[in-house]
C-alpha cells in the first residue's frame, strides 16, 4: 500500500486521472480547479502520462469535446467549476444521454451574480437533472478514490454513465493534505483498459445522437431514468471491491456518531469535516448530536438515508445553495421528497450556509442546533433561513 | 501533373454513404452536396453532426440515412465533436488499442451552425491543429428552423427574420466571408466548393482528406424552400452563381491561392437573382450595387492569387 504523502488536492486529483491512465483531456481553466488541469498538462508534457490533452477554447467545446473522446472508445476525464459548469449545462444532459462514460470533476464555486471564485454548491445543484451520477468528496483523499472509483464505475456495463466528482472549490482544492497516491499498477488491478461497449467504429458504423421523434422521447427519458436508478447496486458494488484492493469504505450516505442521537446535521462536501469536529466537542460535553452526509447523490440513495435517520426527531439541513422565490434549498427539498407522508418523520430545520466562499464555523452550528434544540422542545418549524446574513436573519415567511 | 487527371462521371464511386430515403426538400441541394463529399470521402469515415436539417433529415429514429459512423451532439459543437473523435482514435492507435488506420474526422454544420452560434467552435478546433475536415453546408439561412437570416445571408436576401418591407431590402448586411476567415487560421487547406461542380468538389474533398492537419470546405448548397426557388434549379443555381461570381471556386493551399473555375466573362447578376423569391423585391439600383460590389471582391481574390503566388511568376 502506497504510503501518505502531504499534496495539495488538486495536484492529487490530477495525480489521480495519470493514475487511472485516461487517454483524452479535453478541459478549460477556471478557479479554483486551475491546478486540476495545469498540474494534468504537466505529467503529459513530461511524457508520465500518454494522453491527449486537448487544451480547448470554452467550456462549452470541453464538453463537447469529451462527447468526441467518448463516443470514440477512449477513456475521457475533464474538470471545471461554476460558470464553466453553467456553459457546459447544454452538453451535459446530451452526454447523459449518449450514454458516454467519461469522469469530470468540479471544484465546487458560487455562481455569478455577482461574480464570486468562492465556494457553495450552487453550480453543481443546478445541474442536478442533467441525468450524469453525482458523488461528493469530503477531503482530499476520498476525492482522489473517487476519481478511480468513478471511471469504473462510469465504464461499467450496467451503469455508462457520465460522473461527476464534487469537491468544495479552495476550502478542499487548495488544501495541502496527506493522501495515499495508488500507483498506476496498482489502480489497473482495479480499473482495467476501458472497452467500450458500443464507438463510432467504421468497421461497425452505428447512428449516435438521432432525433427523438415524440413516439419515442418518452421511452428515451425512461431509459435514461432507469440507467441512473440502476447505477446504485453496481455502484454499492463496485466502492465494496475498492474497499477491498484499497483498505478505505465509501458508502452512498455516510454517518457520524447518529448513534441515539435525538438531531441530526445533514450536510454535503468538505463543511462535514468541520460538522464532525464540531459534533466531537457538542458530544463531550453530553449532548446526542450526529451527523449524515450524502456520498451520492444521484442516484439519490433514498432507502439508505431513511435508514441512516430512523428514530430522528429533527433534522437541521445545512444547504449551500437555494432557489430564489423558490422552495429553499436543495438537499432540503429532496429530503422532504423522501420522506413525505411517512409516519414519525422528523421534523426539518432548513438553512442555508456558506455562501459565495463565507466560512461555516462553530458559531453557525451552534445557531442551528438551537433552532433545532427549540423544534425538538415543541416550537414551531421556522421557514427555511439563510444563516449569516450580516445585520440579521432572513427567513422566508 | 494534376491538371491532367481524368475525370468522368463512370469513374465516380458508385457506394453512397449518405443513403436515399432521406427527408430532404425536393432539389435540396444541400444534402445532394453531401451526398457527394462523402461518397468522395468513402467508408473509413466518421462524421459529427450539427442539429439543422441534414441532422434532422437524416436521421429521426429509428431510420437513419448514415452509413458510416455519425454523431448527433447539438447545434453548434460539431468542430469540437469531432475534434474529440479525432484525438480519442489519436490516442488509442498510439497506446495500441485501436489499430493504425487512416480515418477521415469529418465535423459539419449549416452556415448558422458555422458563421454564427459555432464560430468559435470551429476557430478553436482549426487553430488547435486537428487532423479533421471541417465542412459548412452553406444555404445562407437557417432553413432548419423556417428561413431566418444568418450572417451568411446574402444582401438583399428576404428572409423570416430580414423580410423585405416597405422601409427595408431585407438582409442588411454583407454575407460574412468564412472562408477568408478560416484561411487566416493558417490551416494547411481551405476551399469553396459546389455540388454544380462535381470534379472540382471531388478533387477538393480528396485534398481535404489528404493533407495533414485540418482543412476547411465552403459548400455552396442550394435550398429550394428557402430562396423560394422551382426545385430543379437547385444545380443549375450553383452555377449560375459561379458564373455571375456570386459564389467564386478557388482554394487555398498553404496560404496560395487559386481560382479553380476561373470566370473571364462574368453573366449578369440579375440571371441568378430572378430565379429565386427571395430576390424579387430587389430594384436595379440596388442590383447594380450588389454587382459592383461582388466584382470587387473577385477582383482581390484575383489580386490574392497573384500575390501568393508572386515568386513563381
Ligand atoms: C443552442 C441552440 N440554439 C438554437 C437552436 C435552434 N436551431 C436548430 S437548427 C437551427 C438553424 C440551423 O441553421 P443552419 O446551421 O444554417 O443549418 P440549415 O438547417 O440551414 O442546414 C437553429 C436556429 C438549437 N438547436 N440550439
Ligand atoms: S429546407 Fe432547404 S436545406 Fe433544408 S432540407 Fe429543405 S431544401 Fe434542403
Ligand atoms: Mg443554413
Amino acid at each position: 500500500m502506497a504510503e501518505r504523502k502531504g499534496m495539495e488536492v488538486s495536484i492529487a486529483i490530477a495525480e489521480a486521472a495519470s493514475a487511472c491512465d485516461v487517454d483524452c483531456i479535453a478541459a478549460y481553466p477556471i478557479t479554483p480547479q486551475t491546478h486540476v488541469v495545469e498540474h494534468l498538462s504537466e505529467i503529459v508534457a513530461d511524457g508520465d502520462l500518454d494522453a491527449e490533452f486537448i487544451p480547448v477554447e470554452s467550456e462549452h467545446a470541453a464538453m463537447s469535446c469529451c462527447c468526441g473522446c467518448a463516443a470514440a472508445g477512449a477513456r475521457t476525464f475533464t474538470a471545471t467549476a461554476s460558470q464553466g459548469l453553467a456553459l457546459m449545462h447544454e452538453i451535459l444532459f446530451i452526454a447523459a444521454n449518449l450514454r458516454l462514460p467519461m469522469v469530470m470533476v468540479v471544484a465546487n464555486r458560487s455562481l455569478s451574480g455577482p461574480i464570486s471564485i468562492w465556494n457553495d454548491h450552487s453550480d453543481v445543484m443546478t445541474e442536478r437533472d442533467v441525468g450524469w451520477i453525482q458523488v461528493f468528496a469530503e477531503n482530499g483523499q476520498e476525492a482522489v478514490d473517487l476519481v478511480i472509483m468513478g471511471h469504473r464505475m462510469s465504464e461499467d456495463k450496467r451503469i455508462l454513465l457520465p460522473l461527476m466528482v464534487n469537491f468544495d472549490g479552495f476550502i478542499l482544492s487548495h488544501m495541502v493534505e496527506p493522501i495515499e497516491m495508488p500507483t498506476r499498477e496498482e489502480v489497473k488491478r482495479f480499473l482495467p483498459d476501458y472497452e467500450p461497449q458500443q464507438r463510432l467504429d467504421i468497421d461497425n458504423p452505428i447512428t449516435m445522437g438521432p432525433v427523438g421523434m415524440p413516439v419515442v422521447y418518452t421511452e428515451a427519458k425512461m431509459a435514461a431514468e432507469w440507467a441512473v436508478r440502476d447505477a446504485y447496486k453496481p455502484m454499492v458494488e463496485i466502492m465494496g471491491e475498492f474497499e477491498k484492493e484499497f483498505g478505505r469504505k465509501y458508502k452512498p450516505v455516510e454517518t457520524y456518531r447518529t448513534d441515539d442521537s435525538e438531531i441530526l446535521f445533514v450536510v454535503m462536501g468538505g463543511i462535514s469535516e468541520t460538522a464532525m469536529t464540531w459534533v466531537d466537542k457538542v458530544r463531550d460535553a453530553g449532548v446526542k448530536v450526529g451527523l449524515v452526509r450524502f456520498r451520492m447523490w444521484r442516484p439519490l440513495p433514498v432507502e439508505d438515508f431513511k435508514k441512516a435517520i430512523a428514530g430522528v426527531k429533527v433534522l437541521g439541513v445545512l444547504d449551500r445553495h437555494f432557489s430564489p422565490g423558490g422552495p429553499g434549498g436543495p438537499m432540503a427539498q429532496e429530503i422532504k421528497y423522501m420522506l413525505y407522508g411517512q409516519d414519525h418523520a422528523p421534523k426539518i430545520v432548513e438553512t442555508v450556509v456558506g455562501l459565495g466562499g463565507r466560512d461555516v464555523n462553530f458559531i453557525d452550528f451552534d445557531q442551528i442546533f438551537d433552532r433545532c434544540k427549540a423544534v425538538l422542545g415543541g416550537a414551531p418549524v421556522p421557514p427555511f433561513e439563510l444563516i449569516q446574513v450580516r445585520g440579521g436573519h432572513y427567513g422566508k415567511a | 501533373m494534376e491538371k491532367l487527371n481524368v475525370f468522368a462521371s463512370r469513374l465516380l464511386p458508385t457506394e453512397d454513404f449518405v443513403c436515399s430515403g432521406h427527408r430532404a426538400c425536393q432539389g435540396c441541394a444541400e444534402v445532394l452536396a453531401m451526398r457527394m463529399v462523402h461518397k468522395e470521402l468513402g467508408r473509413n469515415t466518421i462524421a459529427a453532426s450539427a442539429t439543422g436539417c441534414m441532422e434532422i433529415i437524416t436521421s429521426p429514429y429509428p431510420e437513419t440515412a448514415w452509413r458510416i459512423p455519425w454523431i448527433h451532439v447539438a447545434f453548434e459543437n460539431p468542430a469540437s465533436v469531432a475534434s474529440g473523435i479525432e484525438a480519442g482514435y489519436k490516442a488509442l492507435m498510439r497506446k495500441g488499442r485501436y489499430p493504425r488506420r487512416k480515418i477521415n474526422f469529418v465535423g459539419y454544420g449549416g452556415d448558422g451552425a458555422t458563421a454564427d452560434i459555432g464560430l468559435q467552435f470551429v476557430s478553436g478546433a482549426m487553430e488547435r491543429g486537428h487532423d479533421m475536415i471541417y465542412v459548412c453546408y452553406d444555404n445562407e439561412a437557417y432553413m432548419n428552423t423556417g428561413i431566418q437570416r444568418s450572417s451568411a445571408t446574402p444582401f438583399g436576401a428576404s428572409t423570416t427574420t430580414s423580410p423585405a418591407g416597405k422601409v427595408s431590402i431585407g438582409q442588411q448586411t454583407w454575407k460574412k466571408n468564412v472562408p477568408e476567415i478560416m484561411a487566416a487560421h493558417n490551416i494547411p487547406y481551405v476551399a469553396t466548393v459546389s455540388p454544380s461542380y462535381p470534379f472540382d468538389l471531388n478533387r477538393k474533398v480528396r485534398k481535404a482528406a489528404d493533407v495533414e492537419g485540418p482543412a476547411y470546405l465552403h459548400v455552396y448548397s442550394a435550398c429550394p424552400t428557402g430562396w423560394r426557388m422551382r426545385p430543379e434549379l437547385a444545380v443549375q443555381i450553383g452555377r449560375l452563381a459561379v458564373e455571375t461570381g456570386v459564389f467564386p471556386l478557388y482554394e487555398v493551399e498553404n496560404g496560395k491561392y487559386t481560382i479553380t473555375q476561373p470566370i473571364s466573362e462574368f453573366r449578369t447578376l440579375r440571371d441568378y437573382l430572378k430565379l429565386q423569391g427571395r430576390f424579387r423585391h430587389l430594384t436595379d439600383d440596388v442590383i447594380d450595387d450588389i454587382e459592383a460590389r461582388l466584382r470587387a471582391e473577385y477582383r482581390l481574390l484575383e489580386a490574392k492569387v497573384r500575390m501568393t503566388h508572386e515568386e513563381e511568376v
